[in-house]
């Protein structure tokens, strides 16, 4: 099987990659072990929530400066940022789920309600969020579901209450469930939302019991197929603000982004190929011949022109650190830069403190080809994008979205605009 | 006997041999709860019946211990698409463990009539073929089909196949194929053997106008998989050990098997071994490091410029629907890619997982109202879209998704033999 482009992971970064090469008109296959962080994130594009002192940013494009000039960043620079962010916002509006769209952009944060009431800086979020940006102050009503396992309203009004400025919250739970479902998910409610029955009997049961000048809060469900339709639909019958605050996964709202960047990635001729794992490649000489695949109890060869990494940090398994203390790349066994040396202290007990391995992961060129043991660039058909790189924190700094998009969006960038002169095949491949 | 009584008995009986295999089992120690697969499960998002594949795998499978009663018959609701397998993210084999552990519910339940005669294709075809035209009226005739789901619990409205009152195999044994540099062993599956003959008679067309030399080995029966999926695994090993025993010269000679039935070949493939527990099995060894689906092995020719094939422009508009065992092969949809050749051939690509009837679980009478609303969606695509044939590589989603739509449904082995000249219609079977 010879693409134009393999990439390899199914994350923001990878799928952000492939709409972007395949929109290009370059034939893409997205090889992954499975479906991962979509669905497991806020569906927020949050660029740089703290800075390298761990305090909050208020404007992440000028915050950029401030990073280690090895951090991910580094690489793309504030201007290439600000166009990843607005490039995805293009696409999920000009996307299946339209007019559903992402608001604000990566100049300014705003500061949006978590799952457990605290309250978190983002900078590009659903219009079904925006409402929740409480700065200034604001009384809100969080309304939940009894048999939603994933969100407990009292606690968010109670944590909101407490933590944010000028902020008065109060929780009602509703005993609703779609289907009747003993035991509804996030994804089973949103289903319930996109059925008008369904969503007429929330309102009814919601209407007579907020004051006049409250704001609604509900959990991340307001549809999976039409949020934009069920979003407007709530406001208006409820006669003010409506918005919703991110659950535990699995998260609807990055289901929605799953969902329409494959769906893009199809409409360009695309593919998302799963149950597939990358085990190590030929090459020959500085190139990447192929990539062995292993699916079930087989091997599969895929020859690509060119290979986007993008596979994620330790959480996705990208990275390891097996049990004889050695870190690794998994795909491709690239040589993994920040590991402490053998001996040295990799934990500390302070869990959300800095931690010796944060920063682990594959070092790049500035054209985001992987660097070998001396330093030089190792691969030239070969980029590297999202949280295998090294360099960022971004469970602390609240940038792992920004790194994903902008590093992704870039690397696909990088091979449809001349990064070589086989970037002339994939920019005239068209199906 | 209690959770804790259980558990403690699991401890004390560690010396016996794993009731599923370490090999699937062991996966489920993988699994982090993250839910992915509940959240593409076709059957749990159009009903309450079925909690999801990681609510009655990973975590129910922590219960289930030996000869321990299973803790949920909800179970029985798996369609067993395989779709959780698919998009785990940590490599959990969800459905391989919830098909043995449904396998050892229905063991202990015993199975029913209808079950043991529905995961026998053989059984069917050699009691209809010679009487086609009787079984096939009896089929179509609506109070008869009351009587069989109140007798047999086969829904009446479900799409079953007709008869095609000859054999593939019988043609096979007339059929010369004429010396040529590539050989390859065509496994034909039930399907094209009692139902559909043509596709196999085009598959082995189209693959000798190609430059190969086709060898139908003699004596293939059914590979086991209804009643795997049906949970009579001593059954289904007994149909896939001699499925393999058939197959394997083949293989050992170095000649690559290629299958129409995307199911079956990926029961060849990898299913067999990993659910039934015969990875040493060395027939099925030798046949599963050499079978390919009939769409894949063309792409890999094509890949490599041996896919000498003239074809002409059609003028036509077809849907593609890839069936969930055939993205279970984890090849892509090489059927797309063989089709974007053809001139003129406008495909409209579906944006649906599954059509709902997974094999034989759609025509159960309990079961047939959920799986016409797990296809509910794909079903308005393809009539939405006015094609000429909606094209599909599997058998039975082929006529679950005819019955459900009133659009003509084939293999994309039948556009790409009609569109190098070798056949003139689509529309007829031949």
């Amino acid at each position: 099987m010879k693409p134009d482009v393999v990439v390899v992971g199914a994350g923001l970064a990878g799928l952000s990659a492939a709409v972007r090469l395949a929109e290009a008109g370059a034939s893409v296959r997205v090889l992954a072990k499975g479906v991962g962080s979509t669905h497991l994130s806020a569906g927020t594009i949050d660029v740089l929530g703290y800075d390298a002192d761990d305090r909050r940013v208020e404007r992440p494009l000028e915050a950029l400066a401030g990073l280690p000039a090895e951090h991910p960043y580094g690489l793309v620079g504030a201007a290439g940022v600000s166009t990843a962010v607005e490039w995805f916002k293009g696409r999920i509006a000009d996307g299946p789920r339209a007019p559903y769209a992402y608001v604000g952009d990566a100049d300014q944060n705003i500061l949006l309600p978590t799952a457990v009431g605290a309250v978190a800086p983002s900078a590009a979020v659903p219009e079904t969020m925006a409402g929740g940006d409480l700065r200034g102050g604001a009384r809100v009503c969080v309304v939940g579901f009894r048999a939603l396992k994933d969100f407990y309203p009292a606690l968010v009004a109670d944590n909101l209450s407490r933590g944010a400025d000028g902020v008065e919250a109060r929780s009602v739970e509703l005993d609703l469930r779609p289907e009747g479902r003993a035991d509804p998910s996030a994804l089973a409610y949103a289903r319930g939302f996109d059925d008008d029955a369904f969503r007429a009997e929330v309102v009814a049961q919601v209407v007579a019991r907020l004051a006049p000048d409250e704001r609604v809060a509900f959990p991340a469900v307001l549809g999976l197929v039409s949020p934009h339709e069920v979003w407007s639909y709530m406001e208006h019958r409820l006669s003010r603000p409506v918005f919703e605050i991110p659950t535990l996964p699995p998260s609807v709202p990055g289901m929605r982004v799953y969902a329409t960047l494959g769906q893009l990635l199809v409409r360009a001729g695309g593919r998302v190929v799963l149950n597939t794992i990358i085990t190590g490649a030929e090459r020959s000489g500085d190139r990447v011949r192929s990539l062995r695949a292993r699916v079930g109890l087989r091997e599969l060869t895929w020859e690509p022109q060119w290979v986007v990494l993008a596979t994620g940090g330790f959480s996705a398994g990208g990275l390891e650190l097996d049990s004889h203390w050695v870190t690794r790349e998994v795909a491709l066994g690239l040589p993994v830069e920040g590991a402490p040396p053998p001996g040295e202290e990799r934990f500390r007990a302070a869990y959300f403190g800095g931690q010796p391995m944060d920063r682990v992961g594959v070092r790049t060129d500035h054209d985001q080809r992987p660097l070998g043991e001396d330093g030089g660039r190792m691969l030239e058909n070969v980029l590297v994008a999202g949280a295998t790189l090294a360099g960022a924190a971004p469970w602390r700094e609240k940038s792992g979205d920004g790194i994903a998009l902008a590093t992704g969006f870039r690397a696909a960038g990088l091979i449809g605009g001349g990064a070589t002169d086989r970037a002339d095949d994939v920019a005239t491949t068209r199906a | 006997m209690g959770i804790t009584d259980a558990i403690r008995r699991s401890h004390h009986e560690h010396e016996a041999p794993d009731v599923l295999g370490d090999l699937m089992r062991g996966t489920l120690d993988h699994c982090v709860k993250c839910t992915i697969c509940e959240t593409f499960c076709p059957v749990s998002n159009v009903t309450p019946l079925f909690p999801g594949p990681k609510t009655v795998g990973p975590q129910a499978e922590r219960f289930r211990v030996r000869g321990e009663e299973s803790a949920d018959h909800s179970l029985d609701y798996c369609s067993g698409c395989g779709v959780c397998t698919q998009v785990c993210p940590q490599g959990v084999h969800i459905a391989e463990i919830n098909t043995q552990a449904r396998a050892k519910l229905k063991e202990r339940d015993g199975f029913s009539l209808r079950d043991r005669i529905i995961a026998r294709p053989p059984l069917l075809g050699r009691v209809g073929t010679p009487a086609a035209a009787l079984a096939n009226k009896t089929l179509a005739n609506g109070p008869l089909r009351l009587l069989g789901e109140k007798v047999l619990g086969v829904h009446h409205k479900a799409a079953v196949p007709k008869f095609a009152g000859r054999t593939f195999q019988g043609w096979a044994k007339r059929h010369q194929s004429p010396p040529a540099p590539r050989r390859v062993a065509y496994f034909h599956g039930c399907g094209a053997n009692w139902y559909e003959p043509a596709v196999g008679e085009k598959t082995v067309g189209l693959l000798e106008a190609i430059g190969c030399q086709v060898d139908v080995p003699r004596g293939q029966a059914c590979c086991g998989l209804p009643l795997q999926s049906n949970g009579q695994f001593e059954a289904a090993r007994k149909y896939v050990r001699a499925m393999g025993k058939t197959l394997a010269p083949a293989a050992r000679a170095g000649v690559d098997i290629v299958g129409t039935s995307t199911s079956c070949t990926l029961m060849l493939k990898r299913e067999a071994r990993e659910i039934l527990d015969l990875m040493e099995d060395a027939d099925l060894k030798v046949v599963s490091e050499h079978m390919y689906d009939i769409c894949e092995y063309l792409v890999m020719l094509h890949d490599n410029g041996g896919l000498a094939l003239e074809l002409q422009p059609l003028p036509m508009t077809v849907t593609y629907h890839a069936p969930c065992q055939q993205q279970g092969h984890g090849v892509g949809k090489p059927a797309l890619e063989l089709m974007a050749l053809i001139p003129e051939l406008r495909v409209i690509e579906n944006e649906a997982t599954c059509c709902g009837v997974a094999g034989t679980y759609g025509i159960k009478r309990e079961k047939y109202d959920i799986a016409m609303k797990v296809g509910s969606g794909l079903f308005a695509q393809i009539q939405d879209a006015r094609p000429d044939v909606a094209v599909c590589d599997s058998e039975t989603c082929r006529w679950h998704i005819e019955g459900a739509t009133g659009v003509r449904s084939v293999h994309p082995i039948e556009v790409l033999h009609h569109a190098a000249g070798l056949s003139g219609d689509l529309q007829r079977e031949a």
